[in-house]
């Protein structure tokens, strides 16, 4: 059937075979990154631009260089820090940078739907880099990759997500890609910090760790935003390390060879032990990082072909 | 004088509908007729009282880009609203017997239908200071209201609630417990988590209501609901009124006719206050308007321009034009079975009026001529562009719908319609 999207919006509209060729063309980058020349031509000719207009090293970094080991022209607009505060509307700023003929549009937003709307008003294709707490597809099909290339399938695994899920794309979007490949999810963490309804969605919701992590092939930890600390959402830091923080002994209740994922950027000692995170035996944080350019090279690849393949039409 | 025939005449006073004709003469009611009879033949189209609509927005001072009375009271008439009750939440507020002497004119001038203004119950609807509620209705104020503004400080609405029933003065609150609902944008729910929302529990409606309960019972004051919309607020409301207490309530189309799940990829057009609910709840509160329970539909008319609806839907400004939309939205609770036309009618014309201590409302000889005349199943698919407010943001934009206002009167003088 082939990957059949105009845009990379979300998870929720992408069939489970359109996930799998992303995955599976992404497994070739991987190889071509590891090579000796990282070069392959699938986006030359092509206009990249990368919108963030939230804060973002790691993402953008990821993005950029996805974009020129395909050979696109990339260019980095830190949204944030210009037109918005002289009271440009997000449309107008995207009519702009649409008037400058770009072919793939990366932005990432602080309003959840803000990037659906901007996708409507340009003519190229537009990746989600993040938008609000709605989704992060690219982040959950890293995951994805990392979780196949590590247990060798995706699909019937035991997968819990713990600590912030309310404010989380991240969450979100993992949620619903791997309720699309048919896996058992669990949700841990604190009900101040759990999305009301969210069990309608399909997954288990726990408030404790040990019986969450039970048996899990796959904990996935999440980032918890500074300033959610304080009294807000939860009583302090060190409680929550206490309560929900992954180390050795909370691992314990998972399976023997369960791996341990985050999305990056950790604090250590909050939601994540810093021995545990750095054991190679067990994190995979740093094959997430890698996993992300190919599977960023894959989406845009995949996009700019039916992208030529409706200019062409037209 | 002007006899129409051929009519069913929707009696909301008796709950009943009849074959028959109506004479009008110095803008009054003059006659009923049984069966058909002579006059211009209506073909069996309905006739029922002009709706009387609490809380429209007119964006007169201030955001005349947006409505004037000259544009809403065009739609109004459209829509078979004969009469509108405007709310104070304007820029500047309407807080002052200064700006509703000049609201009241603008409206004399350009609307064609009847404004009623409310006003402001505390100055710039901020919350602190009582307007002057004496002057205010020796203007014209017929309620007091701070929109969707909530009087957050109990003392400060107390004192007011206890000044207004010195005066006789209706207060229409919006009830929202307001730390809770702040910067939400959708209900609670698993709508609201998948979308990544903001949201509200529905409880927060509840907790609004049962302080202002509170408050009445210390009070004793005539008190109005903008809006019940959950389930949960309901048996407080029905105890209150059970208890005796002088309250009603009313519901916007929108929640009647609409749910949380037609916002659907972040349209923005959905986004009303309080934010659409769940299904069930709107199934409680159409059972609610069926029973009594909830006296009042309105339309909660909200124009926005298109820029401030053009915009992530967080950011993005509420509110919905209703005033067009209105009676066919309100004919699907009819061709849903779930109210018949009487029914529909004391909630639309009926209570409003008695409510406000209006001789309109009814069909009866020597009540006002204000009348609309419909197809209660006309079919058409709505086009935004073709509505008659400046503003065009309505939910039910390419909506199929039936219900057509074929003639509208005002005391006696057609303001819509083909000349019969």
């Amino acid at each position: 059937m082939g990957f059949r999207q105009d845009h990379l919006l979300g998870i929720e509209p992408l069939a489970p075979d359109e996930i799998r060729e992303i995955l599976d063309l992404a497994d070739d980058y991987v190889a071509l990154s590891r090579s000796a020349d990282k070069h392959a031509d699938a986006l030359r000719g092509l206009t990249q631009i990368n919108m963030f207009f939230e804060n973002s090293t790691r993402t953008q970094a990821s993005f950029e260089l996805a974009g020129k080991r395909l050979g696109a022209d990339v260019m980095n607009m830190a949204v944030a820090a210009s037109s918005v505060k002289k009271g440009e509307t997000l449309i107008d700023t995207a009519m702009t940078l649409n008037a400058m003929q770009p072919d793939l549009l990366v932005v990432r937003h602080p309003h959840s739907g803000a990037v659906d709307l901007l996708a409507q008003k340009v003519n190229c294709a537009v990746l989600n880099a993040g938008d609000g707490r709605h989704e992060h597809p690219t982040q959950a099909l890293l995951d994805a990759l990392t979780i196949r290339r590590k247990k060798g399938r995706l699909h019937r695994l035991s997968v819990a997500i713990c600590g912030d899920i309310a404010h989380s794309r991240v969450a979100r979007s993992n949620l619903i890609l791997l309720g699309k490949m048919e896996n058992r999810v669990k949700l841990i963490g604190p009900p101040t910090l759990m999305p009301s309804g969210i069990a309608e969605l399909g997954c288990e919701v726990y408030e404790n760790m040990a019986e969450g992590l039970k048996d899990v092939d796959v904990v996935m930890m999440l980032r918890l935003q500074k300033e959610r600390m304080d009294g807000g959402f939860i009583p302090s830091e060190r409680e929550y390390y206490h309560l929900y923080g992954l180390d050795a002994e909370k691992l314990a209740h998972a399976a023997p060879d369960a791996i341990v994922m985050h999305p990056g950027p950790m604090n250590r000692g909050v939601e994540i032990d810093g021995t545990l995170a750095d054991d190679i035996n067990r994190s995979v944080i740093q094959e997430q990082v890698e996993m992300g350019v190919a599977v960023r090279m894959a989406a845009m690849d995949l996009l700019a072909r039916n992208l030529r393949a409706r200019r062409q039409a037209a | 004088m002007t006899t129409l025939t051929n009519l069913r005449l929707i009696d909301p006073e008796s709950g009943e509908e009849r074959l028959g004709g109506l004479t009008m003469a110095d803008g009054m009611i003059s006659a009923l007729h049984e069966g058909i009879g002579k006059g211009v033949d209506c073909n069996g189209l309905c006739l029922a009282p002009g709706i009387i609509d609490i809380g429209v927005k007119v964006c007169e001072p201030g955001e005349r880009h947006k409505e004037s009375f000259g544009s809403a009271g065009q739609a109004a008439a459209a829509g078979g609203v004969t009469t509108i009750v405007t709310r104070p939440d304007t820029d500047p507020a309407i807080d002052s017997p200064e700006t509703l002497e000049f609201v009241a004119r603008r409206a004399r001038e350009a609307a064609k239908v009847n404004v009623l203004p409310m006003a402001a119950l505390t100055k710039g609807r901020a919350g602190q200071e009582m307007t002057e509620i004496g002057f205010l209705m020796d203007a014209g104020a017929v309620a007091f209201s701070d929109g969707d503004h909530v009087v957050a400080n109990a003392k400060v609405l107390s004192r007011a609630l206890t000044y207004a029933k010195a005066r006789g003065a209706l207060v229409i609150g919006h009830v929202q417990e307001p730390v809770l609902s702040d910067g939400a944008a959708a209900t609670s729910g698993k709508f609201a988590s998948l979308r990544g929302l903001p949201s509200v529990s529905p409880m927060a409606e509840r907790m609004g209501l049962d302080r202002d309960v509170a408050l009445l019972e210390m009070t004793g004051a005539r008190y109005h609901v903008d809006q019940i919309t959950t389930a949960r607020a309901l048996p407080a409301l029905e105890r209150a009124k059970a208890n005796g207490l002088d309250i009603t309530a009313g519901v916007s189309i929108h929640h009647l006719t609409l749910n949380e799940l037609d916002v659907s990829n972040y349209r923005t057009f959905f986004k009303v206050k309080p934010p659409l609910r769940s299904e069930d709840d709107r199934l409680a509160v159409v059972e609610a308007v069926a029973s009594g329970l909830i006296d009042v539909i309105c339309s909660m008319h909200t124009p926005q321009d298109e820029e401030s609806k053009r915009l992530p839907y967080e950011a993005a400004a509420s509110g919905a034009v209703g005033l067009q939309t209105l009676l066919p939205a309100a004919m699907r609770l009819v061709h849903s079975g779930h109210l018949d036309l009487p029914g529909l009618w004391r909630a639309l014309s009926l209570n409003p009026a008695r409510r406000l201590g209006l001789s309109s409302g009814r069909l009866a000889v020597g009540a006002p001529a204000d009348l609309v005349l419909f197809d209660p199943d006309a079919p058409f698919v709505l086009d935004r562009f073709s509505l008659l407010s400046k503003s065009r943001n309505t939910p039910f934009d390419e909506a199929r719908m039936q219900g057509r206002v074929r003639a509208t009167w005002v005391a006696g003088q057609q303001v819509h319609g083909a000349p019969l």
